[in-house]
């Protein structure tokens, strides 16, 4: 993990999180959507982040299963936002060359005549630089 | 009264009802919704990475047009609300933020949140009133149980969006009795359609809208109403046994103003 440490520093520049406020209760995977499909719960991220193992982060599956919903930001009694940590990892991905997750190339199989212009460029804008 | 308006790229192309109710519903209660010229996509979420500018940037240039017209700003879409909302709060209260964005921006007055930013429920609940609107109904939606779909967007962060309360809001719900619905609070109601996993999980997504069409419809709600497209095209992919329809709730303002032509819509129903 040659990267670890500035890999840490850019995921707090990011997010501007305090991982050290976090106080385990809970509450963000309690009430997260898609907890069940997560392999990293949305508590367990800032353990990652305070033990500088960001690359398990960055390779988890949780990154593409956040659905930005802000129930875990909203319901956090300690302000430390688990799904803007879960952005900044997701950001850390998609700003290197060739990590997309979603490519143009990805849609025309996907396109379907109901399908809103807000579903790709939202899914764009999380799964992309 | 005049509101700079911000439709968004699919209230021009697949959520039209959502845009034409309103801007027909908007003239029938007295106020005009004037759209912004060379409007620019937001982007469909908020960016939410600190250093993140130029994403940023459409909502400020809709905004600044806004200020530059002394006028608010009103958006229809949760999303393009959820987006300008969040960046107005940006350019008011994070300096960084404000300054780079400025820079870009090189505008001959710095941009700094001075533009209030509006939902049309929030013009409905706090310019016109609801007990001013609901004099207005000429054909009040009786019998009709209603369950209002919050989603995310609209609500989350609270400490930005302002709107209602997170947990329990009430806006939609007294809109429904406005125009002379029943309103039906269901668990569901603010919890996520799954939003942009639809793409590529569309499994995901349906998962999570059949349970809020099954909480929607053990509780007694017959339809559903958003303000989001993305929750719409969502809730309708439910393969729920107990799957309602879902309109926009400019459709039954619209319809509650005596706007909406009933024999036809009997028709097309």
């Amino acid at each position: 993990m040659s990267h670890g440490k500035s890999q840490t520093q850019k995921m707090k520049e990011i997010t501007g999180v305090d991982p050290y406020k976090c106080m385990k209760c809970g509450k963000c995977s309690a009430t997260c959507p898609l907890f069940n499909e997560m392999d990293i719960k949305p508590h367990q991220f800032v353990s990652y982040v305070l033990n500088e193992d960001i690359d398990a982060l960055v390779n988890s599956k949780s990154l593409w299963k956040c659905l930005s919903c802000f129930a875990c930001i909203e319901r956090c009694p300690r302000n430390v936002k688990p799904g803007k940590l879960i952005d900044g990892a997701r950001q850390l991905v998609v700003r290197q060359r060739g990590a997309d997750y979603l490519t143009p190339e990805d849609i025309p199989e996907r396109l379907d005549p109901e399908l809103p212009q807000q579903l790709l460029v939202s899914a764009f804008r999380r799964y992309r630089r | 009264m005049k509101y700079s308006y911000y439709p968004g790229c699919t209230l021009k192309t697949k959520a039209k009802d959502l845009d034409t109710y309103a801007r027909i519903s908007a003239k029938a209660l007295g106020f005009e919704l004037e759209e912004i010229e060379e409007w620019q996509c937001c982007g469909g979420v908020y960016p939410l990475g600190t250093d993140e500018i130029a994403s940023k940037l459409s909502s400020v240039r809709a905004l600044n047009d806004a200020k530059e017209k002394e006028q608010d700003l009103v958006t229809l879409c949760s999303a393009c609300h959820h987006v300008i909302k969040r960046v107005n709060d940006d350019m008011k209260n994070v300096g960084d933020i404000r300054t780079r964005a400025n820079n870009y921006m090189q505008l001959e007055e710095p941009y700094a949140g001075e533009t209030t930013v509006l939902h049309f429920l929030e013009i409905l609940r706090d310019r016109i009133g609801f007990d001013v609107l609901k004099k207005k109904v000429v054909n009040p939606l009786k019998g009709r149980a209603i369950g209002a779909y919050y989603g995310c967007l609209l609500l989350r962060p609270s400490e930005v969006l302002a709107f209602d309360n997170p947990e329990n809001p009430t806006i939609i719900e007294d809109f429904i009795r406005a125009i002379g619905g029943t309103p039906v609070i269901y668990p569901y109601r603010n919890e996520c359609c799954g939003g942009y996993i639809s793409l590529k999980e569309p499994q995901a997504a349906q998962n999570m809208t059949d349970r809020i069409m099954d909480s929607a419809a053990s509780f007694g709600a017959d339809s559903l109403i958003t303000a989001c497209p993305l929750c719409l095209y969502n809730l309708n992919m439910s393969k729920s046994g107990s799957k309602l329809p879902v309109q926009y709730f400019t459709e039954l303002l619209a319809e509650a103003l005596g706007l909406i032509d009933k024999n036809e819509e009997v028709q097309a129903s």
